[in-house]
């Protein structure tokens, strides 16, 4: 086995992006993603790599897209903040069709908020974010071990389906330090015949664009994209489910949220309430099979976020509105109590909700 | 299963961070699941800072400690904001030479060190924080005092090796203090 490391979430997205391949990063520092930077500033220049801190969010995610245009494995990374500035790039990248790897260390908003750790961004980066119909591929770590993990997934699947693909993080799982082994990394490489790598006057010319001033031809781009999209829900919805066999209540939560709710279900457990968790992995494509099983079983959902009611959306829209679902949340920063999710989990044990 | 969860808390600059770090490698070494989350945000020198270490023999559930095993402060306003979160039973390790505050409770373990001083006299003004981690190695069982020179060794970056014999003359110290 591996050695395990002690490593602080976001030195773990750095390391695990060296080993994916990655040789160019691009940011603006934010609190509670600097790590990831100040990681980066450190072994980009020993490798072969470039760091390069930009003037601002919006040129660091331009850099991405130019990188990206040229074939390279490249990532920015900021929190909420810059990230609603990098949503200009992001829509430009989708449009273009090349793959990129985002970081978003989440902090509590909106404007510019606080820098203790929320959810609130979910909306932000599963619908959209830029302008324009898209989507990325959103991972959503709840351990510094998947921090790692994802980060060499998000850079595979960027590539396999020349898309973005984004961490949503946040800051405890940023601040926080676990022990880490890389032993399992599975780097996948993809030819990438589209790329501007210069001609050498042996083919016709590249072009990377995302302008189309025929409609005609702008909406067959999008009906392209969207077939594209289609087999990502098909195939890559991750999640995980704990104690789900025989769960009459089913709580959903993903990243630091699903820690705190594991905590909840293990205590509701031991009073005998028949309780499990879905954690979704991946945000999008949003694993929805799994909920719609768990509406025919379970008698309701509880929907665990940090924030004011993001991912309850989706959870509706997977189980069709079979079940009640509530929320238990905090926002701005703050996090609840496994003592307030076990509470949430009894009221809809009780059918108060 | 055993589960311990630690909260160490006082003023930046005093090495709570570093004190929660030498835990967290300790447990590594011990291949116990860990999590180690510091307090962060514009605290600096003279700020609040504090810092959760689960050890456990299972994954970790949420980093985030409620109720503590163990408390370890080293100011008044930390030892007032959590005295009441330890667990019945739980252990409460106060620095006597910047507390002079007593801890009312009777169901709770309570171990006043004077790590401030102590420090100060061994040489080693800036490690009150470690001699408090000699005195907490001491009296739990599960963390024992073995292995805090391997840990300390790994903990402490080559370029720094100096520092190594100076933490474990600290951790030393306050597992030595008879109260």
């Amino acid at each position: 086995m591996a050695e395990r490391v002690l490593m602080k979430g976001n030195e773990a997205i750095a390391e695990a992006a060296i080993r994916a391949g990655c040789r160019h990063y691009f940011g603006y520092p934010i609190t509670p993603q600097t790590e990831v930077a100040a990681y980066m500033a450190k072994k980009m220049p020993k490798i072969g790599g470039v760091f390069l801190q930009a003037e601002s969010e919006i040129a660091s995610i331009n850099m991405v897209y130019g990188a990206a245009a040229a074939g390279m494995r490249v990532m920015t990374s900021s929190s909420s903040p810059g990230i609603s500035l990098k949503g200009e790039g992001l829509s430009y990248i989708a449009g273009s069709d090349v793959p990129a790897f985002v970081v978003n260390v989440q902090r509590g908003g909106p404007g510019l908020g606080g820098i203790q750790p929320s959810q609130s961004d979910y909306f932000q980066a599963t619908k959209g974010g830029g302008h324009g119909d898209y989507h990325m591929i959103v991972l959503a770590p709840a351990s510094v071990q998947e921090m790692a993990s994802l980060t060499i997934k998000g850079f595979n699947l960027a590539d396999k389906y020349l898309m973005t693909a984004m961490i949503l993080a946040d800051g405890t799982i940023g601040q926080m330090m676990e022990p880490i082994s890389f032993e399992d990394a599975e780097i996948e490489t993809y030819d990438k015949p589209w790329a501007l790598t210069g001609t050498k006057m042996r083919r016709p010319h590249n072009i990377v664009n995302s302008l189309y001033l025929k409609p005609d031809e702008l909406e067959q781009k999008n009906f392209e994209r969207y077939k594209k999209y289609a087999v990502v829900e098909e195939n890559e919805p991750m999640w995980e489910e704990y104690r789900m066999e025989d769960a009459e209540i089913c709580v959903v939560a993903f990243g630091i949220a699903s820690r705190v709710a594991k905590n909840a279900v293990v205590a509701a457990r031991a009073e005998g309430v028949k309780v499990g968790l879905i954690r979704p992995i991946t945000l999008w494509p949003f694993p929805k099979k799994p909920l719609r099983a768990a509406a025919d079983q379970v008698k309701a959902f509880v929907s665990v976020e940090l924030n004011m009611g993001q991912m309850i959306d989706d959870v509706r829209l997977a189980i069709e509105c079979k079940k009640p679902v509530s929320l238990c949340n905090r926002a701005g920063g703050m996090i609840p109590s496994p003592d307030q999710v076990l509470s949430a989990i009894r009221e809809a044990q009780k059918g108060e909700n | 299963m055993k589960t311990t969860q630690i909260l160490i808390a006082g003023f930046g600059g005093q090495g709570i961070l570093f004190a929660g770090k030498f835990l967290a490698y300790k447990g590594l070494l011990e291949d116990l699941q860990v999590s180690w989350l510091p307090s962060y945000g514009p605290e600096m020198r003279g700020g609040t800072a504090n810092c959760n270490v689960i050890l456990s023999d299972d994954p970790v559930g949420s980093p985030i400690i409620t109720d503590p095993d163990v408390l370890i402060v080293m100011n008044l306003p930390s030892l007032q904001k959590y005295v009441d979160t330890v667990v019945p039973g739980g252990q409460i390790y106060v620095d006597s030479t910047l507390i002079q505050e007593k801890v009312r409770r009777t169901d709770v373990e309570v171990y006043y060190i004077p790590a401030s001083q102590m420090a100060n006299d061994a040489g080693v003004p800036t490690l009150a924080n470690m001699v408090m981690m000699g005195c907490v190695l001491k009296n739990n069982p599960e963390l024992s005092f073995d292995g805090a020179a391997e840990t300390m060794a790994k903990l402490v970056p080559p370029k720094k090796a100096n520092l190594v014999e100076l933490n474990m003359k600290a951790l030393e110290a306050g597992r030595d203090y008879e109260g």
